[in-house]
């Protein structure tokens, strides 16, 4: 098969992204208050923990970190079946929080309106801002990202890899054409 | 990896890599079970009809809540208020029960084998909820899924299963599945209650004694005296028999220090096992109660929807 792979953001480039989208999530909440932060399974997660660590750094103050697996929230168990399943970690409260969403790739969007109707299993939160490293487009739902690392208009048929080593922190990210 | 059967009827049909899958699913199940709202919208507008020829209180409730904890629509049917009575087959109950359009049916019933002859007239999934002397998989798929909370693993564990192994279908399902996770077994019984030739169905010892099948066991797993199904012809009396086979608190040194006690309940306290056994600290009996919620998830989400190639 011939593929073409494009890199789009090697680790210093990522980790520029993080380190941007942590100061802007910082501004706009002014401050750690009643922040928590949820990454989306599996991908969101690691990137979820790495923002953390970045407010950790600027603030010196350790956000709450859950994590979500959409799979059981899915609308397409009939048309894809049903996949393995992740665990669900969010062991706080998310009454009255402000929950920062993250996700690796924003597309169709359907992930987040997964992700959404699970969160909202765990409490109803004072807002939800949702954090993605790259948005490709292509939205069949009206969603939208408040922290984007990198806007990149790509074709549908195009897929995007963030790929992590084994300690689960982000390589790079390509764009392969089929 | 990815869950290619339609229908869940014994664990014999499995391989490793789908009894893992089906674990791993249900850890994941048992987080839903442990939040404020207990709900996910998975099965969604599936309905499942839980068809019970035989009583069961444990089963059928824990498949309920089950299918209600992702979303489905549960119908329960028990033998005292269905057409059986009035001598319709099964064969016509299943054709009347397809015709309001079920996603999947749990059954139970007293003849080994049934759920394969249901399965070739119905175009639903169909998961064996026990079957005569044949075999019970979701019990199966618990009692793994409370040994490996215990020990992180099923390889390399001494599994006693005492009782009457020849009428348990708990005692197939568990051999058919720890055999393949790569668990030893050793049945003891009386031998009236042990099967001849009950090695060749795994990776299992028959033993003389009690004593010979608990020595250093990692698990002891107890087996309800049946009494609605043999009769009393296979024993003298249930004290005897509790003389021979009864777990209490002097023979368990016997085990590993550590070792888990289990039971597929309903309990006869004081035959099988005593109370102080029962209510002991190495019990796990309520946790298999627990972890059966969750493993049936797991199989009710399986075999929604999927490839079906069966």
């Amino acid at each position: 098969m011939s593929q073409v792979e494009t890199l789009i953001l090697d680790q210093p480039g990522i980790n520029r992204a993080l380190t941007r989208i942590a100061h802007e999530i910082l501004e706009r909440n002014k401050g750690t208050d009643n922040l928590v932060l949820v990454g989306i399974r599996t991908g969101g997660d690691h990137l979820a923990r790495l923002l953390r660590d970045k407010i950790q750094e600027i603030e010196g103050k350790s956000l709450p970190l859950g994590i979500v697996d959409v799979t059981m929230y899915r609308d397409d168990l009939d048309s894809r079946g049903p996949r393995p399943v992740g665990m669900t970690d969010i062991a706080f409260s998310l009454t009255g929080e402000k929950v920062i969403l993250v996700d690796e790739v924003l597309f169709t969007g359907r992930t987040i309106r997964a992700a959404l109707d699970a969160l909202m299993d765990f409490g109803r939160p004072r807002n939800i801002q949702l954090a993605v490293l790259i948005d490709r487009g292509h939205r069949e739902l009206p969603i939208r990202a408040d922290y984007v690392g990198r806007n990149l208009p790509t074709a549908r048929d195009e897929k995007i890899l963030v790929t992590f080593d084994a300690a689960h922190l982000p390589i790079e990210v390509r764009l392969v054409k089929p | 990896m990815v869950f290619r059967h339609k229908h869940i009827i014994a664990l014999r049909d499995l391989n490793k890599e789908e009894i893992e899958l089906l674990l791993s699913t249900a850890e994941s199940m048992r987080e839903i079970n442990g939040r404020d709202i207990k709900k996910v919208p998975t099965l969604r507008g599936k309905t499942i009809i839980n068809l019970f020829y035989e009583s069961s209180t444990r089963t059928r409730t824990s498949f309920e809540i089950a299918g209600k904890r992702l979303s489905a629509d549960t119908v329960n049917i028990a033998p005292s208020n269905s057409s059986a009575t009035k001598g319709e087959t099964l064969a016509d109950t299943a054709l009347n029960l397809l015709a309001m359009k079920p996603d999947i049916i749990v059954m139970r019933h007293a003849v080994s084998g049934s759920h394969y002859f249901l399965a070739n007239k119905v175009n639903c999934s169909i998961i064996n909820a026990g079957d005569g002397a044949h075999e019970h998989p979701s019990q199966g798929l618990l009692d793994m899924l409370t040994i490996k909370d215990k020990f992180g693993r099923l390889d390399g564990l001494k599994v006693a299963i005492v009782g009457d192994i020849t009428h348990s279908r708990v005692a197939r399902s568990d051999i058919q599945g720890l055999t393949k996770m790569g668990s030893q077994i050793f049945v003891a019984g009386p031998p009236t209650m042990v099967p001849p030739g009950v090695e060749k169905l795994g990776n299992v010892v028959a033993c003389g004694t009690m004593k010979e099948a608990i020595q250093d066991a990692d698990v002891i797993i107890m087996l309800r005296i049946q009494q609605e199904r043999q009769g009393k012809t296979l024993m003298p009396n249930t004290r005897e028999y509790s003389r021979y086979f009864g777990l209490n608190p002097v023979n368990l040194k016997l085990a590993k220090p550590d070792a888990l006690v289990m039971h597929p309940g309903p309990i006869n306290r004081g035959v099988e096992m005593s109370s102080y056994v029962v209510d002991g600290p190495q019990s796990h009996i309520l946790k298999q109660v627990e972890n059966g919620v969750a493993v049936r998830m797991a199989m009710l989400y399986h075999v929604c929807g999927g490839g079906s190639v069966e």
